[in-house]
């Protein structure tokens, strides 16, 4: 045991490029896999989601008209953190997941590759889902994918890191601004400490926004919200159904499938809408 | 100025009469529903009548598809899928859809008048839009039929199974081509329902299917109002949902499917900007707003009914297009020389008269053309209202007829702003010679299609859907395929 | 703006409201700056659903009657002998001999050194003589022999003259140049007619066509007329609508009616109707006459001749039913 005294760290949310606590006040505690206290976490209001959606709504432009290469680089950024702070994510790992220092080991590298195959797409999938059309007429026609705005993900209750990565990059990757309530308590300290990461990378403030809280109490303002674009609700199990009806009153797009592939063209092509333009062509 | 003397002259042009024959066209005193290839006798007597609405006359009784008459569909398709059509290769399946291509061009002309008779769209328009695009539809997803490993989604992509698509009355054939091409090109099988006012064309489409040779049940169809669609859309028996209709349906539609594990694409409602800047080519731009919002009665998801001028060149526009707009010939819409036809019902004529009348309650100005309207039928003058503000209905609201309303614009970021100031987001159009600025303008404007120069174009090659409550999902292109494939 | 009344009809000015003054090159130049572009595809989107209009019955009668009274019977060949003008002007005051009904030519149109024999033939039948002048078709020559051109024209009686713009001057941008030979061919017509021939198919760009139109109609161009049937490419739908346009805008904004000539390849009832469509719905019925719109053409004629025996009789008729020329 050591003999100094541990400076714990307080948990809190991280919206629009700050920790913020819940403006509820609330907080609740939340233990590691053995049992012993781990912190008291900020326990997110509908208002918090309000001001998450506000401050990620107010990003899309930024993110959005940043190059694709900037974008990539911003990505490969986080990578890059997240690598420098491998240790801490093994360590928390285990007393968040419960697994051993191994397989945290492998699901710290793994989300970190991860991080760096999301980013590397950032420049590319335009090509691979848009192109030009050879319409029967005078017109240049191309179909281009533009991010549909602002996203609400439930991620994963299970591999709290690569389900975080899986579930957010994709999303960030094509384009978009993202609320992110983690699927279960035991996600959120690893959410939490993600946050940190994007502070310290260079991702814009409102583009990673995390709400922290109950995702059964978080979800239905999410997908409720009129402001929300797309829903992934990867970690929403049963509620899917009833988040699902709420998303459609505002038409938004919901991905409802369980993660399976972590390397997952679908989500990333999700939350794309593809713009096509037509132009004459004549002398 | 003359010192001719004019040897002869017309005062005018005035076009005789030039109607297209209907002889080409037998209808029908009542029909069932195709199912398994054959049309059947429907479980139900209830019945409904569709007429002409270019004269009210009755054209033919359709019966109302009941739950059993769904769940026969329902069951010749899964049927037809698992027994044949997912066990044919896609080459083989290729030629079927070439065939039923082929054969919509050669019976082009029935098909043309029949949509002309049933909907109230102008010939000239089914002759030149429709049909000949339904017909490039399937040309265009029959060649997709054996590619599918090159889609781009992977090696081998699954179909569905079997899809239920419901569609709208506006393009009665070219929406049947749009659902039942790119299903059966990508796999699957599928129960189509028209809408209720415009059966006739989709059940006309059945027949070719037969002609075709197409296997029983690939390609089903149930007549009947929402209560059939409904049920359709709630079948337990199907894979994927395809809509194409109002926003308000859409959602309803999409509640339901919610967490059904059935794929759904969504093609709703716009009010789409048509923005002309002061540098715009000034005489096609006007021909532009014209199509934009009159081509096909107005009725049109994407019609460009919010003409968004740069306030410089308001006055000169304006008037430019009154003057257009009052040439513009509504009548008969089976006459050659028809620009605009019949509102298809009664239900949509009171909906334009409502939305109009609360535009001039609302302050903004109403120019309609005086044309003289036919007594019988359903007919609305093409109308333009100017001096609207985004506070108006009629600027807010999706008319789905032949009423544009005019507002202004001072800078480009104005313009994107404004256009973008609506919760649908199909399409948008933009008017201008300069390039570097349409580009700006098309990286900004929130809508899924975006015409520079032009309006209301369309081809199977291209990919056609909306953004935010317009809806999601692709119609058209390589785009198209993935809303029928297990991807 | 004119002034629009709910459910009222938009009027076209009656008078001159604003006249345009062009006292130099800048102010040529600034009014032709004012023009708006032309979208190619737009445009030719526009003829060709124009295209798709039916004339049948009455309408169709009368239209290729007033396609015959439009008729500048045409011929320019080096080869034109005293015979064949006196042919061709014959064949102008009575198209068909065995038919009284069928309506005399607008003119004749001629090179300058023949006009003397068409006026001897044509005498007061009321067809108008037109004849080319400014060094047709090329146009390329000193200004000073231009208009001797033109002035021996107008002095052997022709009461038309159709003269050439200087492309060259216009693609290498000598605009005044173009502006100012206009100006001094009109004066050297004195109480002839002048028809300004842009050599649309020279000038190849939908927007030159716009901006040369303007030219000569600022420059006192009594008619504009594409073609001089000497190039690849001769009057299309597209360029006559194009050119339509220019006439209907110059006359709402200074009241000035200018006509409009297509000349060249129109051959056929089918494409002559056409081109009243087009005139009937781009100007408007005011150029539905032979004082503002003419068709330069030679065999269209006995196509119109053929077409309008069958609308009478019901039967198709052959060809030798009608004179050569």
């Amino acid at each position: 045991m050591s003999d100094r005294v541990s400076v714990s760290k307080t948990y809190k949310m991280y919206v629009n490029g700050a920790f913020p606590r819940s403006e509820s006040g609330r907080t609740f505690v939340l233990n590691d896999v053995e049992g012993n206290f781990l912190a008291n976490v900020a326990h997110g209001s509908r208002k918090d989601i309000r001001d998450a959606v506000v401050a990620a709504r107010g990003a899309t432009n930024k993110w959005k008209s940043a190059t694709a290469y900037n974008r990539g680089q911003v990505l490969y950024r986080v990578a890059e953190i997240l690598e420098s702070r491998h240790d801490e994510f093994v360590s928390l790992l285990q007393l968040t997941d419960g697994v051993s220092a191994k397989r945290a080991a492998n699901e710290v590298s793994k989300s970190i590759d991860l991080t760096v195959w999301y980013a590397g797409w950032t420049d590319k999938i335009a090509q691979v889902v848009g192109g030009t059309n050879p319409v029967a007429g005078p017109f240049f026609n191309f179909s281009i994918p533009a991010p549909c705005g602002v996203v609400g993900i439930i991620t994963p209750t299970v591999n709290s890191l690569s389900g975080f990565i899986a579930t957010v990059l994709p999303a960030l990757a094509s384009g978009n601004t993202v609320v992110v309530v983690p699927g279960s308590h035991e996600a959120i300290p690893v959410a939490v400490t993600l946050g940190e990461v994007a502070a310290t990378s260079d991702v814009p403030a409102g583009v990673i926004n995390i709400v922290t809280g109950t995702a059964s109490e978080l979800a239905p303002i999410l997908a409720s919200h009129e402001d929300v674009d797309g829903l992934d609700l990867a970690g929403a199990g049963e509620s899917r159904l009833e988040l699902g009806r709420l998303a459609s009153a505002t038409i938004t797009r919901v991905v409802d499938s369980d993660l399976r592939d972590l390397h997952d063209l679908k989500r990333l092509r999700a939350f794309i809408d593809t713009v096509t333009v037509w132009h004459t062509i004549g002398q | 100025m003359s010192d001719l003397t004019p040897l002869s002259s017309l005062s005018s042009l005035e076009y005789a009469p030039a109607p297209e024959s209907r002889a080409v066209v037998t209808v029908q005193d009542a029909y069932g529903h195709f199912i398994n290839g054959d049309f059947t006798n429907p479980a139900s007597s209830e019945q409904f009548a569709t007429i002409n609405p270019a004269t009210g006359e009755h054209l033919a009784t359709v019966a109302q598809g009941s739950d059993a008459d769904v769940d026969a569909a329902v069951a010749a398709a899964r049927k037809a899928y698992e027994k044949v059509w997912s066990t044919l290769p896609g080459s083989e399946r290729a030629k079927y859809l070439f065939r039923i291509a082929r054969l919509i061009q050669e019976r082009s002309r029935e098909l043309a008048v029949l949509e002309t008779l049933d909907n109230g769209k102008p010939i000239r328009e089914t002759r030149d839009i429709d049909v000949p695009m339904a017909a490039a539809w399937f040309f265009y997803y029959a060649g997709w039929a054996d590619k599918l490993d090159y889609a781009g989604f992977g090696p081998q992509p699954a179909a569905l199974g079997v899809a239920g698509q419901v569609i709208p009355w506006n393009f009665p054939l070219l929406m049947a081509a749009w659902k039942i091409a790119p299903a059966l090109a990508a796999g699957n099988t599928v129960v189509l329902k028209p809408a209720e006012t415009t059966p006739l064309t989709a059940l006309l489409l059945a027949d070719i299917i037969r002609q075709a040779g197409v296997p029983d049940g690939v390609v089903n169809i149930v007549t009947g109002d929402g209560r059939t669609g409904a049920a359709l859309v709630n079948h337990p028996g199907i894979n994927k949902v395809a809509f194409t209709g109002s926003t308000e349906v859409g959602r309803i539609i999409q509640s339901a499917v919610a967490g059904s594990g059935k794929k759904l694409t969504l093609e709703l409602g716009g009010k789409g900007a048509n923005i002309v800047f002061a540098d715009a080519p000034i005489d096609e731009t006007i021909e532009g707003i014209i199509d934009g919002i009159f081509f096909n009665q107005g009725h049109v998801c994407c019609a460009g009914s919010r003409l968004l001028v740069q306030e410089s060149i308001h006055d000169d526009v304006i008037e430019r297009l009154l003057r257009r707009v009052e040439q513009l010939r509504v009548g008969d819409p089976l006459d050659k020389n028809t620009d605009v036809g019949a509102i298809n019902s009664a239900a949509q004529l009171a909906k334009i008269a409502e939305l109009t009348e609360a535009g001039v309650l609302e302050g903004a100005t109403r120019f309609s053309s005086s044309c003289a309207l036919p007594s019988a039928g359903f007919f609305f003058p093409p109308t333009v209202f100017t001096g609207v503000e985004q506070t108006h209905r009629i600027a807010r609201e999706e008319i789905f007829g032949p009423v544009l309303s005019v507002l202004t614009f001072r800078t480009p970021e104005e313009a994107v702003a404004k256009a973008n100031n609506t919760t649908f987001g199909l399409a948008a159009g933009i008017w201008s010679e300069k390039g570097s600025r349409t580009l700006w303008m098309a990286e900004r404007l929130r809508a899924g299609v975006i015409w520079a120069n032009t309006y209301n174009k369309f081809d199977p090659t291209s990919p056609f859907g909306g953004v935010r409550e317009s809806g999601f999902g692709r119609e058209g292109g390589r785009h198209g395929l993935e809303a029928y494939l297990n991807v | 703006m004119t002034s629009v009344a709910a459910h009222g009809r938009p009027e076209l000015p009656a008078t001159t409201s604003r006249p345009v003054r062009i006292g130099s090159e800048h102010d040529l130049r600034s009014t032709l700056g004012g023009l708006s572009g032309v979208d190619a595809v737009g445009l030719e989107a526009r003829a060709a659903k124009l295209g798709t209009r039916s004339l049948k019955q009455d309408t169709k009668r009368a239209a290729i009657d007033l396609a015959i009274t439009m008729v500048d019977l045409t011929t320019l060949e080096g080869a034109d002998t005293t015979g064949k003008v006196r042919a061709l002007c014959t064949k102008a005051m009575r198209p068909d001999a065995s038919d009284p009904s069928v309506p005399p030519v607008a003119a004749v149109c001629v090179y300058p050194d023949l006009v003397d024999v068409a006026v001897r033939t044509l005498g007061t039948s009321g067809v108008n003589i037109a004849s080319v002048a400014t060094a047709f078709p090329s146009g390329r020559a000193s200004l000073a022999i231009k208009l001797a051109d033109v002035r021996e024209a107008v002095a052997a009686g022709a009461t038309e003259i159709d003269m050439v713009i200087d492309r060259g001057a216009f693609l290498s941008g000598n605009i005044g140049k173009v502006f100012d030979e206009i100006v001094a061919v009109k004066e050297a017509c004195g109480a002839a007619h002048l028809k300004v021939i842009l050599e649309t198919g020279e000038l190849v760009t939908y927007d030159n066509v716009r901006r040369a139109s303007w030219i000569a109609m600022l420059a006192g161009a009594d008619f504009i007329k594409t073609s001089t049937g000497k190039v690849g490419v001769n009057a299309t739908i597209p360029v006559t609508l194009l050119m339509l346009e220019a006439v209907r805008d110059f006359a709402l904004e200074t009241g000035a009616v200018i006509g409009v000539k297509a000349a060249g390849g129109i051959r056929t009832t089918k494409d002559a109707l056409k081109y009243l469509v087009v005139v009937n719905e781009t100007a408007g019925s005011r150029w539905l006459s032979p004082d503002f719109f003419r068709f330069g053409a030679s065999s269209l004629l006995n196509d119109l001749l053929m077409q309008r025996t069958k609308q009478a009789t019901g039967s198709y008729v052959r060809a030798d039913r009608f004179s050569g020329d």
